[in-house]
């Protein structure tokens, strides 16, 4: 929201410039910035009349006009605006003058007829962006005098941004208030007389939902001049707030809200019928608003009704059939207060913005209607003329907002500062809040009804520590003793696997937890995402399931930039639907592609291969590798014959495979890419360190090379010779793999290493051949692998 | 001692002397050690003949021989040492290669700069007795907002701030602050926590991410108040950006905190609002079972790719989630 200093100069005006202002309102929690109403004013631009004007001999479009500028002289000026007509009065541009676009004024010839200055639209002045015409000032505007004068632009605009509980400051009578606490000055409020009643004019109010609408004041006023116009001093304060002048009791009620806060609507009376009723709306009702939209009511929507039905979306706005118009002579004003959450809520169903629904839903004072009213009225008589009528009142005003026992021993308490019992009620005071001490150090505290944001003990203690000012309370170091913590030693940090895969080339990237459904049913089908009811995007409307479904779209942004190679991972949340519910669960996975090391000079380049990521998911099991399984399985997004399921402990964590060439059909990847996917929280424990005594007599290696069937996995080989090694043997490892010539069709060899050792002495021939041949022996016979001469 | 024996041994040593001096290798010199000191060596055999000679020219000429000798042992080892230096070069110059070449294997990985980010915070907080707590990220209402003192009518709780899922039932955490609640509910103060995490909200431009990191702090104990708050973010800012903070404490509204403040810190010559934060407000513990006159408590939230955004000079949030690989190299 936008002020005008001027304005609120009139109401409070300490010595400090508009910057200053703002700063001390800042300090005070109220964001706000001080910023010129123009970067150059106009100079040698002053207000004059039209005397007479005839058109230009040569041009269609241009007029010739007599001016009197003022200057004792009448000025011939020449003139192209469709408006220019004797009798107005408007600015005019004298010889010399200079606009703030920079263009300067001289005497002119425009086809054949000489010109001594310009009259002014808005536009040329800088006081709009775009206009049409010359600005009509008012008819008994001084001539003569300098614009910027006139309407006073040399001005600062106070720009707010308001916290939702200030909406108390959303007026100059509140940035007033605020602004007299702050440097302790009175506020020097207008004079606001209750009108004459001069009509027996009214119109009766009735309050059907008083929850919704509290308390209602209204009244008419008749025998308006329809020809009036608003002067210039209110639209150009309306202009400063980013208001249009419309019409002048539009103009006047938009006027009342900028000064005092109270949002106010004004009916032609003639379109009214029968009494007012404030009530909530009907199925089935609708309504016309002044935008021209037409609404369906929801029956939690708060409604200004007569006798013909809905007239305006309370506190949101007005109906296009009862507004007034230029026909209008008789006016019925209404300055009501409504429910902060039902305008809310019915401004957010049907989405409509106003500057009475930003208000209202913040909060109004619930005892300025009756004010705002009367003030309203004196405005309409003096701009409008006519005859005020009885106010009708519906509802009440309270007197105060709260009252609540404030105690000194929680202001020292919650700011950790200690403020003078005897300062509490002076700083209070200051924004009108009232204390009566009740018991040494506690007192009773009546809170005025415009700040009606205080509702406890701990918001007074905040408007004590605001004022006391935040930047006076000392930092107060540690006084609580550290409460040392250790996360176990057996659980695997986050951190800890992020560097390890860091430390092994990956590169850790973070995407967003929604994805796309598409992409994700082609990958993860079977499992039941998440879906938001209230997507950004229609390709982030699904929670993942896995996280594959954001590193490959990151794999496609980066291979569309000539990458060649990634090693990506992340770890975080996937989601999935728990019948009427959702689960989450913390996974860690990665995607590969590419070469094996990154392009070097010394070896030709090798795709990467499921091996090379086994060996950095083993990495990752550490000391508990021993724990883990992969084995051949089938997962709809990898390729049957390169994809193991692992599992921990016969338990099921996760996958690594190839993308399925199918997918990557689908998806347009060429590359070969090695996705895995793993639970972290099944990853976490890890095992404390018990590391054995370490041999003081050699090893001795035997070499055995199996011939097997293609069906049997490295694994079970693994499994047979260390169930049945006896527990001389200290390390296997499978050093060769061979397919081909001397083997049968269907048969392939390993060659394993096997290391015997024994932590008391040397071992002997005899033991290890006995181990071996028992190692022999089970493989036959439960694999029905020989061993390869 | 005759003239021939002694003629014997002057022409032994001359020729051995050349024939060391021709030996090419280690090998060749071992040959001719062999040859002439070995056991059964030239100069061995004239040692030999030494019983027949008198006894006044044995003397002599065994002095003589042992000379020979010595002479010819040192020559040989010499030749040796030269012969063993010449290859050791030879070797060296073989086996020299360009430095310059680049190195092989896989390259460093990184971590991105969110993770990065976080744990520089979650570092400086641990220390200061902090433990760092998770939550779920898919919320209910209440965990997210009652709980927190948010009414219904918080513009906050719009549907163009907040992602919901099954039909309102959940929605996505708005803040890490449900952690907060979680944790509060299932411990007992003195409760010092930080909660990283992901955060959500409907908003996707320059500045703003539907997804983005928090880390929000909270302790709650006896007497814990806004000077002991502006202390410990103070102490955060000045170790996170390594130098002495210039913060400010401005008085703001969030609905879980009262007194609440934003606290802005001086960057040039602009102030940056950089976190929210405030005295826990007596509805929130109250909420959570904690007796809110006996206990007091503060709470904070920094947004962590603004922290990021400002620590390493990026202008852009996009940034931080396109995951351009060019990008996130630069963080290693």
């Amino acid at each position: 929201m936008k002020l005008s200093e001027k304005w609120l100069r009139e109401w409070v005006s300490p010595s400090a410039s508009a910057q200053d202002i703002a700063n001390k309102l800042n300090l005070a929690g109220l964001e706000c910035e001080a910023e010129p109403l123009h970067a150059a004013l106009p100079q040698g631009v002053v207000v004059a009349k039209i005397l007479a004007a005839s058109p230009h001999p040569q041009a269609d479009r241009l007029q010739v006009c007599s001016v009197d500028a003022g200057t004792g002289a009448v000025l011939q000026i020449v003139c192209g605006a469709a408006n220019a007509r004797p009798g107005i009065v408007v600015p005019a541009a004298l010889l010399g003058a200079r606009l703030p676009n920079g263009m300067a004024i001289s005497r002119a010839q425009l086809r054949g007829v000489e010109s001594a200055g310009m009259l002014c639209s808005a536009q040329e002045l800088g006081l709009a962006e775009k206009s049409e015409g010359l600005i009509e000032l008012d008819l008994n505007a001084k001539l003569g005098m300098a614009i910027d004068d006139y309407l006073q632009l040399n001005d600062q605009l106070l720009n707010l941004e308001l916290t939702p509980n200030r909406g108390d400051c959303l007026s100059i009578a509140g940035l007033a208030r605020e602004t007299g606490a702050l440097y302790g000055l009175p506020v020097n409020a207008p004079e606001i007389a209750a009108a004459v009643i001069a009509s027996a004019e009214q119109v009766d109010v009735v309050i059907d939902d008083s929850a919704g609408c509290p308390h209602y004041v209204g009244r008419v006023v008749s025998g308006l001049n329809p020809q009036a116009r608003t002067p210039d001093w209110m639209s150009e304060r309306l202009r400063r707030s980013g208001i249009r002048t419309i019409h002048p009791v539009v103009d006047i009620t938009n006027y009342v809200l900028l000064e005092l806060g109270q949002p106010m609507h004004g009916f032609d009376a003639a379109r009214l019928s029968g009494a007012i009723r404030v009530r909530r709306a009907q199925a089935g009702e609708t309504l016309r608003l002044l935008n021209e939209q037409t609404l369906t009511l929801d029956p939690r929507d708060l409604l200004i009704t007569d006798g013909n039905g809905p007239l305006v979306l309370a506190g949101v706005m007005g109906g296009i059939a009862s507004g007034c118009s230029a026909e209008t002579t008789s006016v019925f004003l209404e300055s009501a207060c409504f429910d902060p959450v039902s305008i809310a809520h019915s401004g957010r169903r049907h989405k409509l913005l106003s500057d009475s629904r930003y208000r209202f839903e913040r909060g109004v004072d619930p005892a300025l209607q009756r004010r705002a009213l009367e003030r309203a009225t004196a405005l309409v008589q003096q701009i409008c003329g006519g005859n005020a009528g009885p106010i009708v009142e519906a509802g009440c005003a309270p007197q105060y907002a709260a009252e609540i026992s404030l105690r000194h021993s929680q202001v020292t308490r919650l700011l950790g500062c200690e403020i003078a019992a005897e300062q509490v009620p002076v700083l209070l005071g200051r924004l009108g809040i009232e204390t009566e001490l009740r018991a040494p150090g506690v007192w009773l505290a009546r809170v005025p009804t415009h700040r009606y944001d205080l509702r406890i003990e701990a918001d007074l203690v905040e408007e004590v520590g605001r004022l006391h000012g935040y930047e006076n309370i000392a930092p107060r170091a540690y006084r609580a003793e550290l409460a040392a913590f250790s996360p176990p030693e057996t659980r695997r940090a986050v951190n800890a696997a992020k560097d390890a895969l860091v430390a092994r080339g990956y590169q850790e990237v973070v995407t967003y937890s929604f994805v796309d459904p598409k992409l994700q049913a082609q990958i993860d089908p079977n499992a039941a995402a998440v879906a938001l009811d209230n997507p950004i995007a229609d390709t982030m409307a699904v929670m993942r399931t896995t996280i594959w479904s954001g590193l490959i779209p990151v794999w496609q942004y980066n291979r569309q930039r000539q990458q060649k190679r990634a090693r990506l991972f992340e770890i975080g949340a996937v989601y999935a639907l728990d019948g009427a519910s959702n689960r989450e669960h913390t996974v860690i996975a990665g995607l590969v592609a590419g070469s094996v090391t990154p392009e070097q000079w010394s070896a030709p380049l090798r795709p990467v291969d499921f091996y090379d990521v086994k060996a950095d998911l083993e990495a990752l099991f550490g000391l508990d590798a021993a724990q883990f399984r992969f084995e051949a399985a089938t997962h709809p997004a990898l390729h049957p014959g390169r994809c193991a399921r692992i599992s921990r402990n016969g338990q099921a964590i996760g996958w690594l495979g190839a993308l399925h060439p199918q997918r990557a059909d689908e998806l347009g990847i060429s590359d070969a890419l090695l996705l895995f996917e793993l639970d972290w929280d099944a990853l976490r424990s890890a095992a404390l360190p018990a590391p054995a005594t370490v041999s003081e007599y050699p090893s001795s290696r035997r070499d055995l090379a199996f011939v097997v069937e293609e069906s049997v996995g490295a694994q079970a080989l693994f499994d047979v010779i260390r169930a049945t090694a006896g527990n001389l043997l200290v390390n296997v490892q499978l050093f060769d793999v061979y397919r081909g010539e001397g083997l049968p069709i269907g048969r392939k060899s390993l060659a394993f290493g096997l290391i015997f050792q024994d932590y008391s002495r040397t071992l002997n021939v005899e033991e290890i051949d006995a181990a071996v041949q028992n190692i022999t022996a089970s493989v036959y016979a439960r694999l029905g692998g020989s061993v390869r001469e | 001692m005759n003239a021939s024996t002694q003629t014997n041994l002057d022409a032994l040593q001359q020729q051995a002397q050349v024939d060391i001096a021709a030996a090419a290798d280690a090998r060749a010199i071992e040959a001719l050690r062999v040859d002439l000191l070995g056991k059964k060596g030239r100069v061995t055999d004239l040692l030999k003949q030494l019983g027949t000679m008198a006894p006044d020219a044995r003397k002599a000429f065994g002095e003589q021989i042992n000379r020979v000798k010595e002479t010819l042992s040192g020559q040989l080892e010499a030749r040796a040492r030269a012969i063993a230096d010449a290859d050791l070069a030879r070797r060296i110059a073989s086996e020299t290669i360009d430095v310059s070449l680049p190195g092989r294997g896989e390259n460093a990985g990184g971590l991105h700069p969110v993770t990065r980010t976080i744990r520089r915070i979650e570092q400086i907080f641990n220390a200061m007795g902090f433990e760092s707590v998770e939550g779920p990220e898919i919320e209910d209402d209440w965990h997210n907002f009652q709980a927190l003192n948010i009414p219904e009518s918080h513009p906050a709780r719009a549907m163009q701030d907040t992602f919901y899922a099954l039909n309102g039932a959940r929605l996505l955490r708005t803040h890490t602050s449900p952690v907060q609640v979680r944790t509060m509910q299932a411990r007992k103060p003195p409760i010092r926590i930080i909660c990283p995490g992901r955060v959500y909200r409907v908003d996707f431009d320059r500045t703003h991410s539907p997804m983005f990191h928090q880390v929000e702090g909270l302790y709650v104990a006896e007497n814990v108040g806004l000077a002991d708050l502006k202390h410990d973010l103070q102490k955060f800012l000045s170790l996170f950006f390594e130098r002495d903070a210039e913060a400010m404490f401005r008085p703001s509204y969030f609905p879980f905190v009262e007194p609440g403040a934003d606290v802005h810190m001086r960057w040039g010559d602009r102030w940056l609002e950089l976190l929210g934060c405030g005295v826990i407000h007596p509805n929130v513990l109250a909420a959570v079972g904690i007796d809110p006159e006996r206990y007091s408590g503060y709470a904070f939230g920094m947004g962590v790719e603004r922290l990021a955004m400002l620590r390493y000079g990026v202008d852009d949030l996009r940034l931080f989630f396109n995951n351009d690989l060019r990008f996130l190299e630069q963080f290693r």
